[in-house]
């Protein structure tokens, strides 16, 4: 896992054909799956290349998710700071709310074409759980979704949403109980159901293709933005800013863009009670370069390599690793990555809503808080995209316990 | 010749199936589970596995995973379990040790450092359960270079041209998992196994050993007619499991490693030709 020093000349051509992204990603998964997950990649790159998939999916980003989501100027929060123009990217207003239904749509297209029957995926905060329910209730294919114990007791209506929507939520013991032990617990249930099962990954992370699929589905963010952008204000915007956990939603926001280095990429990762408490979840800016859940990237770990847990006010960045994508970017510095502890992101929460009326979820709230900081020192003429990837309903709780309010 | 190749030509002319055990490395603690390993041979072992624990063993079932976490808990390292290879080999230098584990720790201590070690202290096979051929060049090489063989898997999903590429580079035996699922699960069906082996004999000389759901003596007799030998895991590791907080307690005699130990010997017993 030699770091690769000499930058490429496009950042757009990654992962190579082994699914390699410079020394990150590949294939990390037990011989019985590795039939499975060639057979995955297959069947994306035909589907990829296939006209009526696209015309498919269109439709269901159309129709069914309500695409293309919004590009909001925030001309309250812009004044307020007294910088940067920013915008909002509204992928909050998708179905289900939040980007997390992007990729759903692309992967149960996917698996219904490679004639799976069954459906299971991974959920920390429920989201993906509750959009996997949604797009197998939509297509009508039996799902188990894998949740730890810890995230099944403090995200109670989002395992009630899954239910209702007729999937079948399995409580996970093991380990930890929290989200890498419900990626495992999903790996592990893959293994023993090879024929008939599909693994509905939930961001951009796992074993090649994985990682390339869901940034590809998820890319219709930032793809609508260059539109969406160069039609009401012409040319690039200057500065994008996403919040990452496994980072799907801001590997679809910066892909289109990677290539225009004159437009600045920041990453913003959950530093929980701070990168130097070591509570936290900034596998980046606090994690080293390891092997986990199919993939080679960074994660957080100790000294021997035993995986730590890892630590965030919002479940949905709460994963001690980050896509091997974001792993590659980070070594080339083509997206600068930066933490915002639990505290801030609390406080932008609450900006964000008295501001612009809009209840942003605790994930992009993370977004807002380092939007807040480097907005007021940059001119009038800078426009700065945010991506608000999912609104804050699911959240109301855990803030309310956080201000001492009781519901 | 390696100790591997001899113990398996020595099966092969006895006409007699080899029993391969698995302990967790450092489970409960590092000296039980090293007065364990010593103990092994005595009961007719033939080959020894030796996990090396992993926070996240996603192709184990709840008992190894459960040894895993018993043996993190009792702080045991990558380096305790090559300390427990290093203390076994002062009185054996016949029976094959094998580590397995998961490729995490194995890259944080050094995929070169860990090859030198390894060789250092006698091990003589290592299996990364998520390193496929795809993925296992450093590891490999750097093993090979050592005089270590790498270790591959072949599952009932390797299909022809899979089999092709994980014998392109496969060295010591190949570990023949029987069923599609995790340790410790159900046993595999005895002829949908033989039909698949017969298929890997036709492409190579490599010894084979049948694991995964083998846990009785029953199992590992019907299973053995397979395969050059069988490998059993979790029936050993939930005894030993009761071995769990007697540290320092626990001598050669105590009840719970006699437990384990006479398991182990029926379980070899088994395999013995019939006379």
């Amino acid at each position: 896992m030699q770091n690769e020093r000499k930058p490429p000349n496009s950042f757009r051509k990654a992962p190579d054909e082994r699914g390699h992204f410079g020394p990150y990603g590949g294939r990390f998964v037990a011989e019985t799956l590795m039939p499975l997950i060639l057979e995955v990649e297959k069947a994306y790159l035909e589907a990829r290349d296939d006209i009526s998939f696209w015309v498919e999916f269109d439709k269901y980003a159309k129709h069914y998710i309500g695409r293309p989501s919004p590009l909001y100027h925030a001309e309250k929060a812009s004044k307020h700071f007294g910088g940067a123009q920013i915008y909002f990217k509204r992928d909050e207003l998708n179905h289900t709310g939040a980007h997390k239904i992007n990729h759903c749509i692309g992967q149960i297209l996917l698996a219904t074409r490679m004639g799976k029957t069954r459906i299971i995926a991974e959920t920390g905060a429920g989201q993906h759980g509750v959009a996997t329910a949604t797009v197998c209730a939509l297509f009508d294919i039996p799902c188990t979704i894998f949740m730890g114990e810890t995230d099944v007791k403090r995200q109670a209506p989002n395992v009630f949403r899954m239910k209702l929507l007729g999937a079948e939520v399995r409580s996970v013991s093991s380990g930890t109980g929290t989200l890498k032990d419900a990626m495992n617990e999903a790996l592990r249930d893959w293994v023993t159901h090879v024929e008939d099962t599909y693994y509905l990954i939930g961001t951009v992370a796992g074993p090649h293709p994985f990682p390339m699929m869901v940034r590809d589905f998820q890319s219709i963010i930032g793809k609508e933005l260059r539109e969406q952008f160069q039609d009401r204000y012409g040319g690039l915007p200057d500065t994008l800013v996403a919040c990452i956990g496994g980072g799907s939603n801001a590997m679809g926001l910066f892909y289109p863009f990677l290539d225009e280095r004159e437009v600045k990429l920041i990453g913003v990762e959950a530093g929980g009670h701070g990168v130097e408490s070591g509570e936290h979840a900034a596998s980046l800016t606090g994690g080293l370069p390891g092997i986990l859940h199919g993939m080679s990237s960074y994660f957080l770990q100790d000294e021997n390599g035993q995986i730590k847990d890892a630590h965030s006010i919002s479940a949905g960045l709460d994963y001690p690793g980050i896509g091997p994508e974001h792993a590659w970017l980070f070594d080339h510095k083509r997206v600068e990555y930066v933490s915002v502890p639990d505290q801030e992101a609390l406080e932008a929460f609450q900006l964000c809503a008295k501001l612009e009326g809009i209840i942003p979820a605790l994930e992009p709230a993370h977004a807002f808080a380092h939007v807040a900081k480097i907005a007021p020192s940059l001119p009038e003429d800078h426009h700065l995209v945010m991506n608000l990837c999912g609104r804050g309903d699911k959240d109301i709780f855990t803030v309310a316990d956080m201000l001492g309010v009781k519901l | 010749m390696k100790r591997l190749g001899k113990v398996f030509e020595s099966l092969r002319t006895e006409n007699r199936k080899g029993l391969i055990a698995f302990i967790m490395g450092g489970d409960p603690d590092v000296e039980t589970s090293t007065a364990l390993l010593k103990a092994l041979p005595s009961r007719g072992v033939d080959v020894i596995e030796i996990g090396m624990p992993f926070s996240d063993p996603m192709a184990d079932g709840p008992v190894i995973q459960m040894a895993g976490q018993r043996a993190l808990e009792a702080g045991c390292t990558l380096r305790n379990v090559l300390d427990m290879v290093v203390s076994f080999r002062k009185d054996n230098q016949d029976t094959p040790l094998v580590l397995m584990g998961y490729a995490n720790p194995v890259y944080r201590y050094g995929v070169d450092k860990f090859a030198l070690d390894c060789a250092e202290a006698g091990v003589d096979g290592v299996i990364i359960v998520d390193l496929p051929p795809e993925e296992d060049q450093a590891v490999r090489e750097a093993l090979g270079n050592q005089f270590v063989d790498m270790i591959r898997l072949i599952t009932p999903t390797s299909d022809a041209g899979r089999l092709e590429t994980i014998l392109d580079g496969a060295t010591g035996f190949l570990y023949y998992v029987s069923i599609t699922g995790i340790t410790g699960a159900a046993k595999a069906k005895h002829d949908k196994v033989a039909a698949h082996i017969e298929k890997i004999r036709a492409k190579t000389d490599l010894p084979i050993a049948v694991g995964f759901g083998i846990k009785t003596p029953n199992d590992a007799q019907e299973m053995s007619a397979l395969g050059d030998a069988v490998v059993v895991g979790s029936s050993i590791v939930e005894k030993i499991a009761h071995l769990s907080g007697k540290s320092g307690k626990v001598d050669q005699g105590a009840p719970e490693m006699t437990a384990v130990l006479d398991h182990i010997g029926a379980l070899s017993g088994a395999l013995k030709p019939a006379a």
